[in-house]
């Protein structure tokens, strides 16, 4: 069905076409649409789940762990403070390896009080053992967060996957929505590790050296089947649904001699940036970065990149260009701040970027000359 | 592009207002986006939301500084923001007053939807509503058709008053 | 009183520490429970007691969950099993700290939810799993490892309150007193919603007691009424067994003090102190049973 959604009320809407036996969450500026629609479509019985209005993120995603170990499919939605709130809790999910799903709606860090977009938050939980995704636009969000479930669900991965979504700038726009019937789409839920009282069994006790050793390594060896996974995810989607995804979206690339890289919505208006820049004879082309873990193989074949961030790890870098310098050190990168706390970033603002560049240097837009 | 800006007060409903011209577009076989500027402020507040029409895909997320036609719900916030800022050349105001408004170098457009709310009775918590009403003044400047206007109001209210003031309006305005 | 069973679901292998009585309150929990049930526990002694990876020593799953996490984890438990339609008790069993301190916030959240679950707090008034540093449920004068000087402050009164949150069960029971915990359990997981059970657990190496005393410090503790044996049934207030005697005459509390080393330096300030406090914990138990308040 075709409609108009806002990007909150789009992850509702697929959560709903999910069908989560569980979904437990706490409010937070700008997630909180998320829940409150889950909240009214479960009231309405149009959806058949158990909501659990939880008194923290903390417990909202301890909650979702102790359903999803009996078995059922579970969600929660937070944002920033929420995520960090979140953040033993999130170890330990993937830990436990349970194919929960949550949507983030990427928001800054206080202080001060600061509500609006920033990828600090997801960046912070890097090393947690989640898929983590960034999406673009409301219909990606809707898609991304169907994906989600059957990723997360199939036995070669088992782990968590969280959906991140720029705060305001995609939540709350409001843009066109084409829902699906998921129907097979989504096998039903079929944990091999469930709870199970006729057959018991201990779960977490003290674990030695070795073992805990072996179950870190079974994290990384579905962490590495992951990419193959999310492919097939993504080719049976467009099968059915019509709609390629891939690990980037890449936008006037094929010529291109200087590569836009970038996350969620800054990617999107880099495109608009590129038709400038190639107006003004610049081969410029678009590289939005839609897988973050698995971080995705890039094909940046000797280009300049212009990597926006949106997040930064203190004394170090942006996050974004360190990852790809690691991934890639001959790399030529002009890494650019941009976007923190809302920071307001145009099209315009972008084709500045690229037609200032200066290789292997950083950038703070609004900060550096 | 057809880019719109809409001046109003926290609670005032224009968040609401650029949700229904953005559905109206939509119907219409158009691609369009709405998004609220969310900024700390509270009820009474000026707020600005955003509205953009195509006949593409829009990628663009950041805020409109050169809209082609500018709303003003509430007159009195002219006072505090320059609603003229970044008018593209030959752009259009609408504002809500029952009196004609003269600024200079633009084409203005009044129409009272203070009044057309209250002469149906649509108001909610002691406030006139304006964000349906407007909707009709939209229509009548051919920017959303009448059929899709009444349409996304109806996907959103239950109120027949709000189909009501949004019928006065489209009658009202004078281009 | 229903016979207590002779299956055994918490089995001869545990690595709980000579004479534990939290092993032993656990071991009646789950006789009375009975198989088709979950253990949620958060860390504490129940953590190491079970066993290592990959064995165990308990004959129904047990999920080990984050210190502060448990009840948040029953939550989500007690939820995905009613959807499912299925009748599986889902039982906390969480120290001292885990509840009082850490815990107390997913529990109260828990709680105020109408969770269909039981909470078992086993308290053995400190955090024993990291060798005894002093808890919010440490009494006045006990020496822990981090309280060398003996506990200043006064053990918080999680049962009055958990009482504040009117749920429809809610008790207090010994180690020592097994049947009574039987009952005790089996009258919780009958009763719908959320119940809370809150038993003294005597622990020989923090309480500084031979390994073959915590029975009898466990009697001594409801003979002296330093611990008292009650349940409240949707808001009606019974004192159980033996605390019904005591209401009337108890022994002196320094009997159960002098028996423990962890109240050896105990100045009789604070030995005042907690004869105060617990005479005004019965006197208010008393008049809440009279329905005088």
């Amino acid at each position: 069905m075709l409609t108009i959604a806002t990007g909150n009320k789009a992850v509702a809407a697929a959560v709903k076409a999910a069908k989560p036996a569980v979904v437990a969450a706490y409010p937070i500026t700008p997630q909180t649409e998320v829940v409150e629609q889950i909240a009214e479509y479960v009231t309405a019985g149009e959806m058949d789940a158990r909501y659990i209005p939880v008194e923290s993120e903390h417990s909202a995603m301890t909650a979702c762990i102790g359903a999803s170990i009996t078995g059922v499919r579970s969600f929660t939605a937070t944002s920033s403070h929420g995520l960090l709130y979140m953040h033993e809790m999130l170890h330990w999910a993937a830990g436990a390896r349970l194919p929960i799903v949550m949507a983030n709606i990427n928001r800054s860090l206080g202080p001060g009080w600061n509500v609006w977009a920033e990828h600090t938050d997801a960046f912070s939980q890097r090393d947690t053992g989640w898929l983590q995704f960034f999406v673009g636009d409301v219909q990606e969000a809707y898609d991304t967060t169907l994906m989600a479930f059957r990723i997360a669900e199939n036995n070669d991965i088992l782990l968590p996957v969280m959906v991140n979504l720029d705060g305001f700038v995609l939540s709350h726009i409001m843009q066109s929505l084409e829902t699906v019937e998921p129907g097979d789409y989504i096998p039903p839920m079929r944990l091999p590790h469930r709870i199970d009282p006729e057959n018991p069994a201990g779960y977490g006790a003290m674990t030695g050296p070795n073992d805990h050793f072996r179950f870190r390594w079974e994290i990384e060896r579905a962490m590495r089947n992951s990419p193959a996974v999310i492919r097939d995810a993504e080719e049976e989607f467009f099968r059915q649904f019509g709609r390629k995804y891939g690990p980037t979206e890449e936008y006037r690339c094929e010529d291109a001699e200087v590569l836009i890289v970038a996350l969620g919505t800054l990617g999107k208006e880099a495109e608009v940036a590129v038709d400038i820049l190639r107006d003004a004879g610049i081969k410029a082309g678009s590289m939005r970065i839609r897988w973050f873990r698995p971080f995705p193989d890039l094909d940046i074949g000797g280009r300049d990149l212009v990597v926006l961030d949106r997040g930064y790890s203190f004394g170090y870098g942006g996050v974004l260009s360190s990852e790809i310098r690691s991934k890639y050190p001959g790399a030529s990168i002009y890494s650019v701040v941009a976007g923190l706390g809302g920071q307001e970033v145009t099209y315009d603002d972008i084709a500045g970027f690229v037609r200032d560049r200066r290789m292997g240097e950083e950038f703070w837009f609004g900060v550096d000359a | 592009m057809y880019e719109i800006r809409i001046h109003s007060r926290g609670g005032q409903g224009g968040v609401t207002a650029a949700r229904l011209i953005a559905m109206a577009a939509f119907l219409d076989k158009k691609h369009a986006t709405a998004a609220p500027f969310y900024g700390a402020e509270r009820r009474g507040a000026p707020v600005v939301s955003f509205v953009r029409i195509d006949d593409h895909t829009i990628k663009i997320y950041s805020q409109i500084r050169s809209p082609d036609l500018v709303i003003v719900l509430d007159a009195s916030i002219m006072d505090a923001v320059d609603v003229l800022q970044g008018m593209k050349p030959g752009g259009r105001v609408l504002i809500n007053s029952p009196h004609p408004v003269d600024l200079p170098g633009v084409e203005v457009m009044t129409i009272d939807l203070t009044g057309i709310a209250l002469s149906v009775d649509l108001v909610v918590a002691g406030s006139p509503i304006l964000n349906t009403p407007v909707l009709g003044a939209i229509a009548k400047m051919g920017l959303i058709t009448h059929e899709s206007a009444l349409t996304a109001i109806r996907d959103m209210f239950t109120d027949e008053r709000n189909v009501k003031a949004a019928e006065a309006a489209y009658e009202e305005l004078t281009l | 009183m229903a016979e207590i069973p002779e299956d055994e679901y918490l089995l001869k292998c545990t690595t709980a520490c000579a004479g534990c009585s939290a092993a032993l309150a656990l071991r009646y929990v789950l006789k009375a429970a009975g198989p088709d049930t979950v253990l949620v526990v958060p860390a504490c002694c129940t953590s190491v007691l079970q066993g290592i990876y990959p064995n165990t020593a308990f004959a129904v799953p047990v999920y080990n969950i984050a210190f502060a996490a448990a009840a948040a984890c029953a939550s989500g438990m007690s939820e995905a099993f009613a959807s499912e339609g299925k009748k599986t008790n889902v039982i906390v069993f969480a120290g001292d700290g885990g509840t009082v301190d850490i815990g107390i916030q997913a529990l109260s959240g828990a709680l105020e939810r109408g969770t269909n679950f039981l909470y078992i707090c086993y308290d053995n008034e400190a955090y024993g799993n990291t060798g005894m540093q002093r808890s919010g449920a440490t009494p006045i004068g006990a020496r822990t490892t981090t309280t060398p000087g003996g506990k200043t402050d006064t053990k918080k009164d999680i049962d009055r309150i958990i009482a504040a949150h009117n749920i429809p069960y809610q008790a207090t029971a010994s180690a020592a007193h097994p049947k009574d915990l039987f009952e005790k359990v089996k009258t919780a997981l009958a009763t719908p919603g959320p119940s809370f059970i809150h038993i003294l657990v005597p622990c020989p190496p923090g309480w500084r007691i031979p390994s073959d005393m915590p029975v009898t410090v466990g009697k001594m503790a409801v003979k002296t009424g330093m611990w008292v044996l009650w349940e409240r049934k949707y808001g009606e207030l019974t004192i159980n067994g033996p605390s019904r005697a005591v209401m009337k005459k108890r022994l002196p509390l320094k009997e159960y003090l002098s028996l423990q080393g962890r109240f050896k330096g105990i100045t009789e300030k604070q030995v005042n102190e907690l004869e105060q406090q617990l005479g005004k914990n019965l006197a208010m138990l008393a008049k809440e049973e009279a329905g005088e308040c």
